[in-house]
């Protein structure tokens, strides 16, 4: 049974979106909305397809059905990567990717939001605009000591920090963070949630989860994934209260 | 705010970079000439008129190796049928030099090559319209090989192929070539190619002061080939290709099109190819499809990898190096040639990952008991 939402002014909307991988069902006429400005965190346990519906969204994946729309006009499932990044989505991935040969100043440089052209790319120059942009940036995220350093001398944690900083620097629209505290210490994750919170001020971010410490320092509205599909949605107690939750995945 | 440091590339085109450019320029366009021009041929520092094409071969070498470095030590992209891009650019400058022999070929015939007039042809075919112009001919021998890269990395890059899968279709595309040129009625010469060349650009192309000038020429066009790979190199599209070449998915989520930053430098670097193959044959006199042979192309990633992948100048100390060798050994202990080739690739691959350049950087490295580092576009 399809459950038919009608097309809102919501910054991302997915409806009924279905992904199998030989025959898995990794998301099953999924629907989800997240409306402009929106902190969001998902939730679920392995397999219930968090990352797939980031696949979806980011144009790794493409749905065997449903739509999927940012700003209710831009069709997601026709778009590649490069063209979904470029209206405004940035992704950070669950293992750290940060161009590892590169220093953590080229980062930054090659995340600023400047023209993706080759030929533009070719002849670009570095205003001192955007040398103080990346200043800034490595100031917000910790990292001006190492600007220098190869991003790959880094620990886990500074990576990641990395990575949120690549997304902050381009000034996207919406954030996708897969497990952004993952391998981070304590102190790390809570400097973390207070970087996310402090982002969430200007933009929409999707926060995918397994730390329910974590999700609950963030305090933002909770969507339960299950199998595929959305199990339950509203507030941390909501959710953790709710029977089907604790049967699938708070009470193991 | 205090000046960051790490994404500032200043020394790429410092005085003391222009400094060396210019002092390794002059020395090999002043030495050669006046070694083999106005020493006096009894001296014993004097340069032998045979040994000139030979050095200017090693030069058209030398920039192949650099086009392939461009591509592989910074993109990724090993291709393994560069010699078809060299070949086709010495396709383009042999049509010329086959029409510039006029009447004086063996049959006389004012308008059609020799092997034409043996194959019975009566008239020229179209794709030879032109090639009696040095002007038309100059442009088809970057165009020729700018344009095959541009489709063939069209349909490989955006059907994301990617390492080992794209060294196989490179080997493919190479050997196809090969093939189709050995026919006769493909109309370059068959097997024997073309040969008995007389004049370029109205100088007797085997004078002295003509291969002095074909030398000379080979130097500039290496000299332009390096400083445009350091251009894009040190470019923030050579950082691009670097992060793609180690994270090619990452490069798309951040809005880059990967297909089309390696496009743009799989087809400059088949043009370098093409340059580097049109200088080559009027100093070595032929050019037939046994250049097209994979063989070839693989001797070319075997030249990079020794001097060093990912240094330009590493690309050019490998083919110089490895042909001085090949030419020593060839002479004076033939089989033992293809021995020590693979022993090269394998010592380059275990030992000394990064070259001799890289060698000469850090030479610590080989002495390390942890693996080198390989730089992780090999994980492809």
């Amino acid at each position: 049974m399809k459950t038919a939402l009608p097309l809102t002014e919501a910054l991302l909307y997915l409806n009924g979106v279905t992904v199998s991988f030989d025959g898995f069902k990794a998301l099953n006429d999924l629907s989800l909305i997240v409306e402009e400005g929106e902190l969001r965190t998902i939730i679920g346990p392995n397999g219930a397809g968090k990352t797939t519906m980031m696949d979806v969204v980011t144009g790794k994946t493409r749905p065997d059905s449903g739509e999927v729309f940012f700003r209710g006009i831009a069709d997601l499932s026709r778009l590649d990567e490069t063209e979904i990044a470029n209206l405004g989505i940035g992704r950070k991935f669950q293992r750290p990717t940060v161009f590892e040969n590169l220093t953590v100043f080229e980062n930054l440089e090659l995340s600023l939001a400047d023209s993706r052209g080759t030929w533009r790319t070719l002849f670009a120059h570095l205003t001192p605009a955007r040398h103080d942009r990346i200043a800034v940036t490595l100031a917000r995220i910790g990292l001006t000591e190492q600007s220098a350093q190869p991003a790959g001398s880094l620990s886990h944690g500074q990576k990641q920090w990395l990575e949120i900083g690549m997304l902050l620097i381009h000034d996207r629209t919406l954030l996708l963070l897969d497990e952004p505290v993952a391998g981070m210490t304590d102190r790390e994750t809570e400097e973390t949630a207070q970087l996310i919170l402090d982002l969430a001020k200007d933009r929409t971010i999707v926060v995918v989860e397994h730390d329910m410490a974590f999700v609950r320092s963030l305090g933002a509205r909770v969507t339960v994934l299950h199998e595929g599909a959305v199990l339950a949605e509203g507030s941390v107690d909501h959710v953790q209260n709710h029977p089907r939750v604790i049967e699938v995945y708070l009470g193991r | 705010m205090p000046a960051l440091r790490g994404g500032q590339h200043k020394n790429t085109w410092s005085p003391a970079f222009w400094a060396g450019f210019a002092a390794c320029g002059t020395i090999l366009v002043l030495a050669v000439p006046f070694l083999n021009f106005w020493v006096p041929s009894d001296s014993p520092i004097a340069l032998p008129d045979y040994l000139v094409p030979l050095l200017g071969k090693y030069l058209c070498y030398a920039l192949l190796a650099l086009s392939l470095d461009l591509i592989w030590g910074y993109a990724g992209i090993l291709s393994l049928g560069h010699g078809a891009f060299f070949a086709l650019g010495g396709y383009c400058m042999g049509m010329y030099l086959m029409r510039q022999i006029g009447t004086r070929g063996v049959y006389g015939n004012p308008l059609l090559p020799d092997f034409m007039v043996f194959l019975n042809w009566k008239e020229l075919p179209w794709f030879w319209w032109g090639f009696d112009h040095f002007a038309y001919a100059a442009v088809m021998m970057v165009l020729v090989p700018g344009l095959l890269a541009l489709v063939f990395g069209w349909l490989a890059f955006r059907s994301r192929v990617t390492g080992v899968y794209l060294s196989i279709i490179t080997q493919a595309m190479t050997y196809a070539l090969m093939l189709a040129f050995f026919r006769n009625d493909m109309g370059f010469g068959g097997n024997n190619g073309m040969t008995d060349y007389k004049d370029i650009l109205g100088w007797e192309v085997h004078q002295p002061s003509t291969r002095l000038g074909l030398y000379i020429a080979s130097v500039l066009a290496l000299g332009l080939g390096y400083l445009s790979c350091r251009y894009i190199t040190a470019s923030k599209l050579g950082r691009v290709l670097l992060a793609l070449r180690d994270a090619e998915s990452r490069v798309r989520f951040l809005g880059y099109s990967v297909t089309n930053a390696k496009l743009f430098v799989f087809t400059i670097s088949a043009v370098l190819a093409g340059l580097a193959g049109a200088l080559y044959v009027p100093q070595v006199g032929i050019i037939n499809p046994s250049e097209f042979s994979p063989g070839n192309s693989i001797e070319i990633a075997i030249w990079v990898s020794v001097g060093g992948r990912g240094t330009l100048i590493g690309a050019i100390v490998g083919a110089v190096l490895v042909n001085l060798a090949k030419t020593w050994l060839t002479g004076a202990a033939p089989e033992t040639w293809l021995f020590v080739l693979g022993a090269l690739f394998v010592l380059t691959t275990l030992v000394f990952p990064r070259g001799i350049v890289g060698l000469l950087q850090r030479p610590s490295r080989l002495w390390a008991r942890t693996p080198a580092p390989v730089p992780a576009g090999e994980q492809a």
